[in-house]
């Protein structure tokens, strides 16, 4: 039996509390989280006033106060401008990546679902290898091949998460080609490319979507990690994961400049698969 | 006995082809990069001249056909022959011998606690309030890079409590932190999944039966549905001791304790080709043996695997 | 002193009141039968004499008694004592009943393991008497053996030999044989009358009244949770007093077929038409004739070879051996399938008036005729227009059944082949679906053929009938004739079966 772990393990996870209360209050605050997000992303002079690049070493290493929300760090830098700016390039590599591999698992799942035998479980068996690591990992060994660099771990996490929607894609290709309602519809004379385009792909584009909304956290994750290495992008640029490693060495006496990328990090990472997990309820809802 | 010996020959074919793919494809990536692996390898600052390249890479075998250095690469791996590190002229598997010690005791150790927890939280959350407050917290430590859950329990256990040492290997008491750290996402994924397992055993048409008899949820719990989840915990098995691998280099980066982690992380700073090609051909043993244990376990924990007799079955009664 | 008593018992989930007043009473060694179609209450009943209700339910009575105990008040330890104990469970299908990583041995014993004191040495020759008390034959080597080995005859006897080990005086079966072929339940049904003469008090819940015949001394019906009808099986089954209970008996009694006159030359013949899947064969020198006009019924149980016969007629699978020749060459015929399954067979995302416009469209009707088109046929299945902006999960089985069969009308076939289309249905709804499938035939005088596991409805509605075992065909022939005077032995068990 092969492993499937990642795309198994986010279908079997349901949000356990009854209730639309609380499901949907949380999923607000989610969506609200992930808009101060986007606008950090976008456009993070209208969020933080001050340059983030810009060092001050006679205000080192100071708490967090009304001038420097965040505090500053070793060289004097505000750390919540430095958050903010930081927001576009650590949450855009996980877009970027998310978007790329969605893409390529589509093409490359949906034509070995519908390919002959051999090439299918070809695939398929590398894929699975691939899927029991986790992206962390596989981003880790291609960044090991390629270099250190941030656009190799641009191109690392992309790679990372690409197995997750070849698997899904090929899986419900296979599935919906095979579903009776698809044979059905060949039945009644429609022809085979028609019935394709219509029943299938529809139905292996959303469920790839929804799997983006969650798999965009993992991206994340691993692209942070590697900062955190400094394997990504190097001083002086403002990136979650870099900061973390910056601030390591001076947790004792100034733990603002470590923590608050974290939480800036963890925040997201759970509004996306909030989100994400919303979409899947809504979505297996209306498919049954 | 005949399917027993050919699911043992198509396991065993399986681990070659595994381990065979991942050295072709170390092989393959090294050599299909853009750039002379020995410029690379002494750095862009190196003023060195063209004969010395010359003499490093014959030294390293770089200058025969491609087809040849295939085949004795390949050749060397049958005996065990990893290579040699370029930076610290030691055979690659010494090097990595030295760091194993470390990281099998932080990933060993790492690996129970998360399953104590996982089995722990799964068995004890039952109401529909404590289901959900776990759900939340699993969540959120999933969510978080596991180097800063290092981070916050370092400065509070540590620096700030002052419960356990900061670093050094002497003390034992130094690796509960790390493992700690390098437990909880594991933990949590394993607590989600069991915990989903068994929720969804319950719901099945046998678990009613099970009531009818008389049956207690201790007893529901204990003597059928924790096997069932476990069964679909099973699938995880090679997915979290990757993610235990992974995480090993973060948290020894984070804890500054010496192990595989610090070996990788440096030999790709140098791109130290044969170390590093040593740790993905490492990582792939790990990983087969794994996937290998899993499939031999699979048929244990559920009976459906087996193979069936041909006499036992009955079509009619 | 009845072994069960039940007096005003009410249930109510969320404010919906599903069980109103029901009272009855079970003797030891008497089996009463609960019938009622889905949505009467019957299960909810059963749950309620196990003290298994959701957590949401109300429960009240004036009296439960179960084996001389009152269990109206009674907190959820009081019921584990009970259950098992005095009052024990049978339900349907125990491929999904009966915990499959389990083995059966300890399966049965477990009611053992939890209301006695016995060792393990102990439990496990208990197990194996009461598995050799259900006539299951081998018993000690079944007992080491998991469900999934099991055909589906011997899973059920053993599921309940498990409901019969701590020896309850009550046992509630909540449609036991459902799930089984017709030779089989015939076999669990007599295991099951055996019970109640041995001297336990069998509450049996069906919708299926052939099989309450067998079984019950007496019969209460139930519609929308009230009880309408009580009385002796004979007296309720051939003398019904109430209106609703002369209509569920009739709609599952039908005469066969007389004659048809008027049928047309052969429209189809099969020869020798055979297939394998991975070398097994499946339908195996199957000869037959179809006229046009005639319908064709194919009798059979599962793992029969009827539908893949069936799906061969159809074009979507090819014959291995032997032809299906067509009259006027392939392709001079329109055939259409009516699926088995209409909730798989439309698109769950679509509305069911898309799916019918997809299904005109590949027929070649104009776009600017389609609109019209799928009101028509609606209306011709007797489908109110409106579910056209539904989607099919939104529907009931009858009307996705119409649904199914409006959309293979809209390729305008004029042969049908029809896979079971009214097993999932209740009783009331099988009957208007049959009468429609009549109308449209007379209507459009097409030429159907009708597969089921059920003889009765094949009787009701074929001039002829394929009876098929393990993909051969054992007999055929004008239904009257075959269904009088069966030759073939297993035509014989079947008819016997239904009875």
């Amino acid at each position: 039996m092969s492993v499937s772990a990642r795309a198994d393990i986010d279908r079997r996870v349901r949000v356990s509390s009854r209730g639309t209360g609380p499901r949907r209050a949380l999923l607000w605050a989610a969506l609200a989280i992930l808009a101060v997000v986007a606008v950090m992303a976008l456009f993070p002079q209208l969020v933080a006033t001050q340059d983030p690049l810009r060092t001050d070493v006679r205000a080192a290493l100071e708490p967090p106060s009304a001038a420097h929300l965040f505090g500053t760090d070793q060289s004097g830098r505000d750390v919540f401008s430095r958050v903010v700016h930081g927001a576009g390039r650590s949450v855009g590599i996980g877009l970027l990546a998310t978007a790329l591999a969605l893409v390529i698992g589509l093409v490359v799942g949906t034509l070995s679902g519908i390919a002959p035998r051999a090439v299918d479980a070809t695939v398929m068996r590398v894929t699975d290898v691939l899927l029991a690591f986790p992206e962390f990992l596989v981003a880790l060994v291609v960044v090991a091949i390629l270099g250190p660099g941030p656009t190799n771990v641009a191109i690392a996490v992309t790679i990372a998460a690409v197995p997750v929607y070849v698997r899904l894609a090929r899986v419900q290709t296979r599935s919906l080609s095979l579903a009776e309602h698809v044979e059905a519809a060949r039945i009644l004379g429609v022809p085979a490319m028609r019935a394709f385009v219509r029943h299938v792909v529809p139905g292996v584009l959303g469920s790839l979507s929804v799997l983006a909304t969650i798999g965009i956290g993992s991206s994340i994750l691993a692209a942070a990690g590697l900062s955190f290495l400094g394997l990504g992008p190097t001083e002086p640029s403002p990136e979650w994961g870099l900061m973390l490693s910056g601030g390591r060495n001076v947790l004792v006496t100034a733990w603002w400049i470590a923590v608050f990328p974290g939480v800036a990090i963890t925040l997201t990472v759970v509004s996306a698969t909030i989100v994400g997990r919303s979409l899947r309820a809504g979505a297996e809802g209306r498919a049954r | 006995m005949k399917p027993l010996l050919s699911r043992i020959a198509g396991l065993a074919a399986s681990v070659i082809i595994v381990l065979w793919g991942a050295a072709t494809l170390a092989f393959l990536a090294f050599r299909v990069i853009p750039g002379d692996p020995v410029s690379v390898m002494l750095g862009p600052q190196a003023q060195v001249s063209e004969a010395v390249k010359d003499g490093i890479r014959a030294e390293l075998g770089l200058d025969r056909p491609p087809l040849e250095q295939y085949f004795s690469y390949l050749g060397q791996l049958l005996q065990g022959n990893l290579g040699e590190s370029y930076q610290l002229r030691m055979p690659v598997t010494e090097v990595i011998g030295r760091q194993l010690g470390a990281t099998v005791q932080l990933t060993a150790l790492a690996l129970v606690i998360a399953v104590v927890l996982a089995l722990a939280v799964a068995l004890f959350a039952r109401g529909r309030v404590s289901r959900g407050v776990v759900a939340g917290i699993e969540l959120v430590v999933l969510s978080s890079p596991v180097f800063w859950i290092g981070i916050l329990l370092l400065s509070v256990f540590a620096f700030g409590l002052g419960w356990f040492p900061v670093s050094g290997t002497r003390n034992p008491a130094t690796i509960i932190l790390p493992a700690v750290t390098l437990a909880l996402p594991v933990a949590a994924l394993l607590g989600q999944v069991l915990r989903d397992g068994i929720e969804a055993a319950e719901r099945q048409p046998w678990a009613t039966t099970v009531r009818a008899r008389g049956a207690g949820q201790v007893r529901l719990t204990a003597h059928h549905t924790l096997r069932h989840g476990a069964a679909g915990a099973l699938t995880l098995a090679a997915y979290l001791v990757g993610s235990l691998l992974g995480g090993a280099v973060l948290v020894e980066t984070v804890f500054a304790r010496p192990g595989l982690g610090r070996v990788t992380l440096s030999a790709i700073t140098d791109r130290d080709l044969p170390v590093i090609t040593g740790i993905i051909l490492f990582s792939a043993l790990v990983f087969v043996v794994v996937n290998l244990i899993v499939e031999l376990l699979y048929p244990v924990l559920d009976p459906r695997l087996r193979p069936i007799d041909a006499r036992v079955r009955e079509v009619r009664t | 002193m009845s072994a069960l008593v039940v007096q005003g018992l009410s249930v109510t989930v969320q404010g919906m009141l599903l069980v109103d007043g029901v009272s009855f009473e079970v003797a030891a060694g008497e089996c009463v039968a609960i019938v009622g179609e889905s949505g009467a209450g019957k299960t909810i009943t059963a749950s309620a004499l196990l003290g298994l209700t959701p957590d949401s339910a109300r429960v009240t009575a004036d009296v439960l008694s179960i084996d001389g105990v009152d269990a109206r008040a009674f907190s959820e330890s009081e019921w584990r004592d009970l259950r098992g104990n005095r009052v024990g469970l049978v339900s349907q299908d125990a491929l999904v009943s009966l915990d499959p990583l389990r083995r059966v041995g300890s399966e049965v014993a477990e009611p053992l393991a939890i209301h006695t004191r016995l060792s393990r040495r102990e439990r496990r020759e208990r197990a194996i008497d009461l598995l050799e008390s259900v006539s299951m034959t081998d018993a000690a080597r079944r007992a080491g053996q998991y469900p999934h080995e099991l055909s589906g005859g011997l899973r059920q006897r053993a599921l309940i030999a498990s409901a019969l080990a701590g020896e309850p005086a009550v046992l509630v079966a909540d449609e036991p044989t459902t799930a089984l072929d017709a030779t089989v339940q015939a076999r669990v049904l007599a295991l099951l009358r055996s019970i109640a003469d041995a001297g336990t008090a069998v509450v049996f819940i069906s919708h299926d009244i052939a099989a309450v015949r067998r079984v019950a001394d007496r019969v209460l019906v139930m519609r929308a949770g009230r009880v309408i009808e009580q009385g002796t099986a004979a007296d309720v089954l051939s003398a019904p007093q109430h209106e609703y209970t002369r209509e569920l008996i009739t709609a599952t009694t039908h005469a066969p077929r007389a004659d048809r006159f008027g049928l047309g030359d052969a429209v189809l013949t099969g020869v020798d038409v055979s297939k394998a899947f991975a070398g097994a064969p499946v339908v195996d020198g199957a000869s037959f004739t179809l006229l046009q006009g005639q319908t064709l019924g194919i009798v059979g149980e599962s793992g029969s070879g009827k539908t893949t016969l069936a799906r061969m007629i159809v074009g979507v699978d090819r014959p291995d051996s032997g032809e299906l020749r067509w009259s006027g060459g392939p392709g001079a015929h329109r055939v259409q399938l009516v699926h088995q399954n209409p909730l798989g067979a439309f698109d769950p995302r679509w509305t069911v008036g898309r799916s019918l416009r997809e299904a005109l469209e590949a027929g070649g009707v104009p776009r600017a005729a389609r609109a019209a088109r799928v009101a028509a046929l609606m209306a011709e299945v007797g489908l109110d227009p409106v579910l056209a902006r539904r989607r099919p999960a939104a529907l009931s089985g009858g009307q996705r059944q119409r649904a199914a069969i409006a959309r293979a009308l809209a390729a305008d076939p004029d042969v049908l082949v029809l896979d079971e289309p009214v097993s999932a249905l209740d009783p009331s709804v099988r009957e208007k679906v049959l009468q429609l499938l009549g109308r449209l035939q007379r209507g459009r005088e097409l030429t159907m053929i009708f597969i089921s596991h059920d003889l009765d409805v094949v009787a009701a509605v074929s001039d002829d009938v394929l009876v098929m075992q393990d993909g051969v065909v054992v007999e055929q022939g004008p239904v009257a004739a075959v269904f009088a005077a069966p030759q073939h032995p297993f035509t014989q068990e079947l008819l016997a079966a239904g009875r």
